[in-house]
């Protein structure tokens, strides 16, 4: 094996970290108008839509809202960064904790863009099984989550 | 297996351009409902405006030490070092690698398929497989956000019990 300098291997080292800082710096950028589109569009929806009609969708029915926010996680699917955000601005324009949660949940572990992905390369019976349960896990998981939250005050 | 791989690589990357497409055509038509709305009603508008200035101004610290967080773990954590830990005979060591690299790993899921795919290929319980991908949905890099918007007793809370769902989720994934 080739020897190398204290210094060249100080060098490459630095260079190693200056690579990973930029490859994360470009990730985040790479996401940046993915954030500030939905920031922008959180803009508009608390100035137009009026609180009433999100607490007639949203009514504090722990099932329904679960369900609902639910299956809103799982139609959508990217980074979780974005589900943090959404989730977080639909939490303060009055959208339940249960329905956040269960769409927080379901934002990743189910994806019905990324199935025939998922099917393709790690098998349809396999991708079936994952979704179906990933989705009865989210709504418990919700439910469990809110009413423990709620408990400890 | 290296062709099969190298059309993989550069078919993610094809994805991964288009999607940056995406993202830009998404934020322009975010623009343009902006230009639209504010003919009708300006004053709105303009509060929307100051909303979304608002909230992002609260995002961007966080955003900023999301890139510290991410470059760290991509220093220490490479793909092939899961492919070592994971192995047939893992056991409950193996519930528990699979949980911990389901949560540190990082990018899209997609760049994670083949690598699960060939883990799976060369005997990875099926379950550790779930419970890899069941816990992608907790992120380290993101966590300051999720404490941000939802607080830390909440970060505890949903993480404690999507760890637990991972593992009933990967042993029913077995059993079906």
């Amino acid at each position: 094996m080739k020897n190398q300098s204290p210094n060249k291997m100080q060098k490459e080292q630095n260079k190693s970290w200056a690579q990973v800082f930029l490859k994360s710096t470009k990730t985040v950028i790479g996401v940046l108008p993915i954030i500030a589109g939905v920031l922008l569009l959180f803009g508009l929806f608390r100035v137009f839509v009026p609180t009433h009609l999100i607490k007639q969708v949203f009514t504090g029915n722990p099932i329904k809202d679960t369900l609902i926010g639910g299956i809103m996680g799982s139609l959508f699917a990217g980074n979780a960064v974005n589900s943090y955000i959404i989730g977080g601005e639909l939490l303060r324009s009055g959208v339940t904790l249960y329905a956040v949660t269960a769409f927080l949940i379901t934002w990743v572990t189910i994806g019905v863009i990324q199935f025939p992905a998922e099917a393709a390369i790690l098998g349809k019976s396999f991708a079936i099984k994952r979704n179906v349960l990933s989705f009865v896990l989210a709504f418990l998981v919700a439910i469990a989550t809110v009413v423990t939250l709620n408990m400890l005050g | 297996m290296t062709m099969k791989k190298e059309a993989w690589k550069s078919d993610v990357q094809a994805k991964q351009k288009k999607s940056t497409k995406g993202r830009i055509y998404f934020l322009l038509a975010v623009v343009m409902v902006y230009m639209f709305l504010a003919f009708f009603e300006p004053q709105k508008t303009l509060r929307a405006f100051i909303v979304f200035g608002k909230i992002l101004l609260q995002v961007i610290p966080v955003l900023i030490f999301v890139i510290v967080l991410m470059a760290v773990l991509d220093y220490f954590l490479k793909p092939q070092k899961i492919k070592k830990y994971l192995g047939e005979e893992s056991g409950i060591k193996g519930w528990i690698i699979a949980i911990a690299f389901g949560i540190i790993s990082h990018g899209s899921v997609y760049a994670w398929f083949p690598l699960l795919k060939e883990l799976k290929d060369q005997g990875m319980r099926e379950g550790l497989v779930a419970a890899f991908i069941y816990n992608r949905a907790i992120k380290i890099p993101f966590i300051p956000l999720m404490i941000y918007y939802f607080g830390f007793k909440f970060f505890v809370v949903v993480t404690l019990y999507m760890i637990v769902a991972s593992v009933i989720e990967g042993l029913l994934i077995e059993r079906i």
